[in-house]
C-alpha cells in the first residue's frame, strides 16, 4: 500500500511536467493547427532561463586572495559577487538561494518573446502546408535550438538548486500513520506539482474569464467567422503562442532543481507529451492535462519492482502500451472533439 | 593442327615480360602497404582520434581531444613536453614517431556503436590512420576494437571501464590504460567496509547496459565478500532522466546503502534525485544511510554540484595528484588550456604516448610489432606509477583511487579528494577470472 501511494505522488510530478507541455501544445494546435515539435525545446529553454537567471545573479569580479594559490601554483583569487556589493550580503545570498523561483520573473518576458519571434518569423509560413512539413521544419528548429544551447553552455548538466528552505523532503509515513521513512517525498516536488496547478488553473480562467480568452476560444471553434466579424484573430493567436511558450518555459525553470538542465532535455519530454495530447484527444485543453497526470502516475507505478518482475520491461512501453488501448477504444483520445484532425 | 614453336630467345623474352608484368604490381603493393594496413608513406603518419563530439558526453569528448592535440605537440617537439621526460621510456625523441611527423585526424561517436563503427572506418580507409584512440563508453570501445582488428589496425581505448572490453571481447589488436569495473569494487570494498562497517544492506539501482551489469557484478562480490548483503538490484532504462520511481521505494526495502552503477547524466540524475528525497539524512537499521557511486568522473561530477559531497567512488586519475608525471601533464594541459585535466583526458594522452613509444621500441607502425612492444611493457611516469601492460587481456594493472567527494571545495575543480591510493597488487586478478570469461585475445591483425 506504502509503495503504491508513494508512486502516486512520484506521477503527480512527472504529470506535472507532461500535463503542462501538453497544454502548451494543445493550446497551439488548437489555436493555429500547428503540431509544434520545437515544443520540448521551449522547455528546455526556459530550463537555460533559470540558468542564465542564476549566472547573472553570481556575476562576480574577483580580487586577490592573499594565501591562496590556484590548481597551477599561481595566486589564486577570491569571487566578490556583484548582488551582494548593491543589495548588501544578507539579501545577495538570499537572492542568488531563491535563483530558480526569482528567475521565473526573468523567463515570462524572454519565453513570450521567443515564442512570438518563433511563430512570426517561421511558423506562420507553414500555416497552410500539410502537417507532415510543420513537423519537419519545427522538429529542425528544436535541434538548431538545443545545438545553440549547447554551444554556450555544453553538453553536460549543470546544478541549479532549490532554495535551500525547499531541500530534503517531507515524511507523508509519518503524517498518514504508516511507519516513517516509508512514504518520503521532496518539498520541492510538491512546490512543482503546486506551482503546475496554479499555471494550468491561471491558463482555464484566461481562456474562460476574460474578453480575450472568448475571443481566442470562439477563433478556435470557427476561426472564419470571428475574422469576418472584423476581429484580427491571428494577432490574438500569435499572442496565445508566446503564452504557450512561457508555459512550457515555466514548466522548465522550475523543473531545473528536480534534474539538472542540460540541452538535451526538451527532446526527452517531446515524444511523451505528444503522446500525452493524442491520448488526452487532439486539441482538447482538459484532455491534455488529464491524461499528463494520468500517465505520469502510470509511468510510476509499472516502475515499481514488483511490476518489473512480473512483466520484465513493462516501465519503459507503459505508456505506448495505454496510448494504443485508449486510442483502440476512444479513437479521438480521452476528451477529444470531433472534427480535429479529421478529414 | 597448330605448331608450337618453342626457341630458346623465345622463352627468355616471354618469362621477362610476365615477370616485369607480375613484378609491377608487387612493387606497388609493397609501397602502399609494406606488409601493413596503412604503412604511413612520406613523412607523416597519421593517428585518428574517435571521440564523442556530439550527444550528451561530448564535453568529455572535447578534453579528450584537447589532451590528444597535447600529446601530439609533444610528440612533434612542440610544447613543453608534458609527461615525456617523466616517462621512465625513453624511446620518444620529439621529432615525431620513427622520424615522422605525426598528424591527425578526428572522427564523432556520438556515443553510438554504429556511428563509432562508422567514422573508424572512414578514418581508416579514407584518411590512412594507423592508429585509433578514444571513446567515453564501452559500448563504443567494444565495437570499435573489433573492427580495428578486422582492419588490422591498433586500437588504444580511451574511457572504458566495462570489464568486457578486456574480458570477453578483447581483441590482440586492442589496448586498454583505463581500469575496470572489477578494479573498482576491489578498490572501493575494504574503504566502504572501513568507513560504513561490514554490516550493511545494499541496494543496487544499475544502467542497463554492458557497463552497468559488469559494475554492479563487481561491486556485488566484492561488497558481498566483506559481509554485506544486497537486498536488490534493480535495472533502470539508459535513457531515463527522472530516477524518482527507482529511488522512492528504496528505504521501503530495508537497505541502509544505495549503489548507483550510473555514469554521466544517469549519474548526476540519479544522485541527484536520492539527494532530493533526503535519503542521506535518514537512519536505516540504526546506521546513516549512505550513497556510493562505483565510477567517479570529475567533468560529471560537476553536474551533481554539492550532492557529491561526502560519497565514495574509484577514479582512474586525478589532477591534484602529486606525482612528478601528474603534476608536468597539469602544468602542460592546464597552461595550455586554463583549467586541469579530466581523467578521460589523461588516459588519451597517456594511450598516445604509449602507442607511439611502442612503435619506436618495436622501429615499425606494423601491428603486430607495436602489439609485442606493448605486451608486457611495464612503464613509470606517467601519472599512475608503476605499470604494466599485461600479455594475456592487453590490460593495464596499476593504483587505483578511491575518492570522495569534498565537502567544501574551494574551486569549481576541486570536487573530489583522494582518500586512499589502492596498490595494484589489490586489484589484480588472474586472466582467467570469471568476470573476464568467455573471450579469446586472438593473434594480431596487421591487415593489407
Amino acid at each position: 500500500m506504502e509503495a503504491i501511494i508513494l508512486q502516486i505522488l512520484n506521477g503527480l510530478d512527472k504529470g506535472s511536467a507532461y500535463a503542462l507541455i501538453a497544454l502548451g501544445l494543445t493550446l497551439i494546435f488548437g489555436t493555429l493547427g500547428v503540431v509544434n515539435f520545437a515544443h520540448g525545446a521551449l522547455f528546455m529553454m526556459g530550463a537555460f532561463c533559470a540558468v542564465t537567471f542564476s549566472n547573472l545573479l553570481t556575476l562576480s569580479y574577483q580580487s586577490p586572495e592573499p594565501t591562496g594559490t590556484d590548481f597551477l601554483g599561481n595566486p589564486s583569487y577570491d569571487d566578490l559577487f556583484y548582488v551582494q556589493q548593491w543589495f548588501g550580503e544578507a539579501a545577495g545570498a538570499w537572492m542568488m538561494d531563491w535563483a530558480v523561483p526569482l528567475s521565473i520573473l526573468f523567463a515570462i518576458p524572454v519565453m513570450i518573446s521567443i515564442g512570438v519571434i518563433m511563430e512570426r518569423g517561421l511558423i506562420k509560413h507553414f500555416y497552410k502546408r500539410p502537417h507532415a512539413d510543420q513537423i519537419l521544419v519545427t522538429f529542425g528548429l528544436a535541434i538548431v535550438l538545443q545545438e545553440v544551447i549547447k554551444y554556450y553552455y555544453g553538453a553536460n548538466p549543470i546544478p541549479t538548486p532549490a532554495p535551500e528552505v525547499f531541500r530534503g523532503s517531507f515524511d507523508f509515513g509519518a503524517a498518514l500513520g504508516f511507519d516513517p521513512n516509508v512514504i518520503i517525498y521532496p518539498y520541492w516536488r510538491l512546490v512543482y506539482f503546486g506551482f503546475a496547478a496554479i499555471i494550468i488553473a491561471a491558463v482555464f480562467a484566461f481562456l474562460q474569464f476574460t474578453t480575450f480568452g472568448m475571443v481566442v476560444r470562439a477563433g478556435m471553434a470557427d476561426r472564419e467567422t470571428v475574422g469576418l466579424l472584423g476581429i484580427n484573430i491571428d494577432r490574438r493567436f500569435t499572442i496565445m503562442f508566446g503564452i504557450a511558450a512561457a508555459v512550457a518555459g515555466l514548466a522548465g525553470v522550475m523543473y531545473t532543481p528536480i534534474n539538472s538542465p542540460n540541452y538535451h532535455m526538451g527532446m526527452d519530454f517531446l515524444v511523451l507529451s505528444f503522446v500525452v495530447v493524442v491520448v488526452g484527444g487532439m486539441g482538447s485543453l482538459p484532455g491534455a492535462v488529464l491524461a499528463g497526470f494520468l500517465l505520469g502516475i502510470l509511468e510510476s507505478l509499472a516502475s515499481m519492482s514488483a511490476v518489473i518482475d512480473l512483466i520484465p520491461g513493462i516501465n519503459q512501453v507503459i505508456i505506448y502500451l495505454v496510448a494504443i488501448i485508449i486510442l483502440l477504444t476512444r479513437p479521438r483520445g480521452l476528451m477529444g472533439r470531433k472534427g480535429v484532425m479529421e478529414e | 593442327m597448330s605448331k608450337m614453336n618453342l626457341t630458346r630467345r623465345g622463352v627468355i623474352k616471354t618469362g621477362a615480360v610476365a615477370g616485369a608484368g607480375l613484378a609491377v604490381p608487387t612493387y606497388l603493393s609493397a609501397a602502399n602497404h609494406a606488409g601493413y594496413t596503412n604503412a604511413p608513406q612520406g613523412d607523416t603518419v597519421t593517428l585518428g582520434f574517435n571521440v564523442p563530439q556530439t550527444g550528451p558526453y561530448a564535453d568529455e569528448g572535447a578534453d579528450e581531444l584537447r589532451a590528444f592535440e597535447l600529446a601530439v605537440e609533444h610528440l612533434n617537439g612542440e610544447g613543453d613536453g608534458g609527461m615525456m621526460p617523466t616517462f621512465t621510456s625513453k624511446a620518444l625523441k620529439g621529432n615525431g614517431i620513427l622520424g615522422k611527423k605525426v598528424v591527425y585526424v578526428t572522427g564523432d561517436t556520438q556515443t553510438k556503436s554504429d556511428a563509432a563503427r562508422a567514422s573508424a572506418k572512414s578514418m581508416i580507409e579514407k584518411d590512412g590512420a594507423v592508429m585509433i584512440s578514444g571513446g567515453s563508453s564501452s559500448g563504443v570501445a567494444v565495437a570499435v576494437q573489433a573492427l580495428c582488428q578486422e582492419a588490422g589496425v591498433i586500437f588504444m581505448a580511451g574511457l572504458t571501464h566495462s570489464n568486457d572490453t578486456t574480458g570477453k571481447d578483447k581483441r590482440a589488436n586492442g589496448f586498454r590504460h583505463f581500469f575496470n569495473s572489477y578494479m573498482s569494487g576491489a578498490a572501493l570494498a575494504p574503504v566502504l567496509a572501513a568507513n560504513y562497517g561490514t554490516d550493511r544492506k545494499a541496494y543496487h539501482l544499475t544502467a542497463d547496459y554492458n557497463w552497468g551489469y559488469t559494475t554492479e557484478e563487481a561491486v556485488r562480490s566484492s561488497t558481498e565478500a566483506m559481509g554485506w548483503e544486497t537486498v536488490n538490484a534493480v535495472k533502470t532504462p539508459l535513457t531515463q532522466t527522472d530516477f524518482s520511481s527507482y529511488i522512492a521505494p528504496v528505504l521501503q526495502s530495508g537497505a541502509d546503502t544505495l549503489v548507483l552503477n550510473h555514469y554521466g547524466g544517469n549519474m548526476v540524475n540519479s544522485l541527484t534525485n536520492a539527494v532530493q528525497f533526503g535519503l542521506r539524512d535518514k537512519q536505516v537499521n540504526g546506521k546513516d544511510f549512505q550513497i556510493v557511486v562505483p565510477l567517479y568522473s570529475r567533468l560529471m561530477a560537476k553536474g551533481a554540484g554539492a550532492n557529491v559531497a561526502g560519497i565514495f567512488g574509484s577514479t582512474n586519475w586525478h589532477w591534484s595528484l602529486q606525482d612528478e608525471g601528474s603534476k608536468a601533464f597539469v602544468k602542460s594541459f592546464g597552461t595550455k588550456y586554463g583549467f586541469p585535466p579530466s581523467q578521460a583526458a589523461h588516459t588519451c594522452y597517456v594511450q598516445t604516448l604509449l602507442y607511439a613509444d611502442a612503435c619506436e621500441r618495436a622501429g615499425t607502425f606494423n601491428p603486430c610489432g607495436v602489439v609485442e612492444a606493448l605486451e608486457g611493457f611495464e612503464f613509470d611516469g606517467l601519472g599512475n606509477g608503476k605499470t604494466l601492460y599485461r600479455a594475456e587481456d592487453h590490460q593495464c594493472f596499476k593504483d587505483v583511487l578511491v575518492v570522495k567527494g569534498k565537502e567544501n571545495p574551494t574551486s569549481e575543480f576541486d570536487l573530489l579528494e583522494i582518500v586512499e591510493v589502492t596498490p595494484v597488487d589489490q586489484v589484480t586478478y588472474a586472466p582467467d577470472h570469471p568476470q573476464f570469461s568467455g573471450g579469446a585475445l586472438g593473434t594480431c591483425n596487421p591487415g593489407a
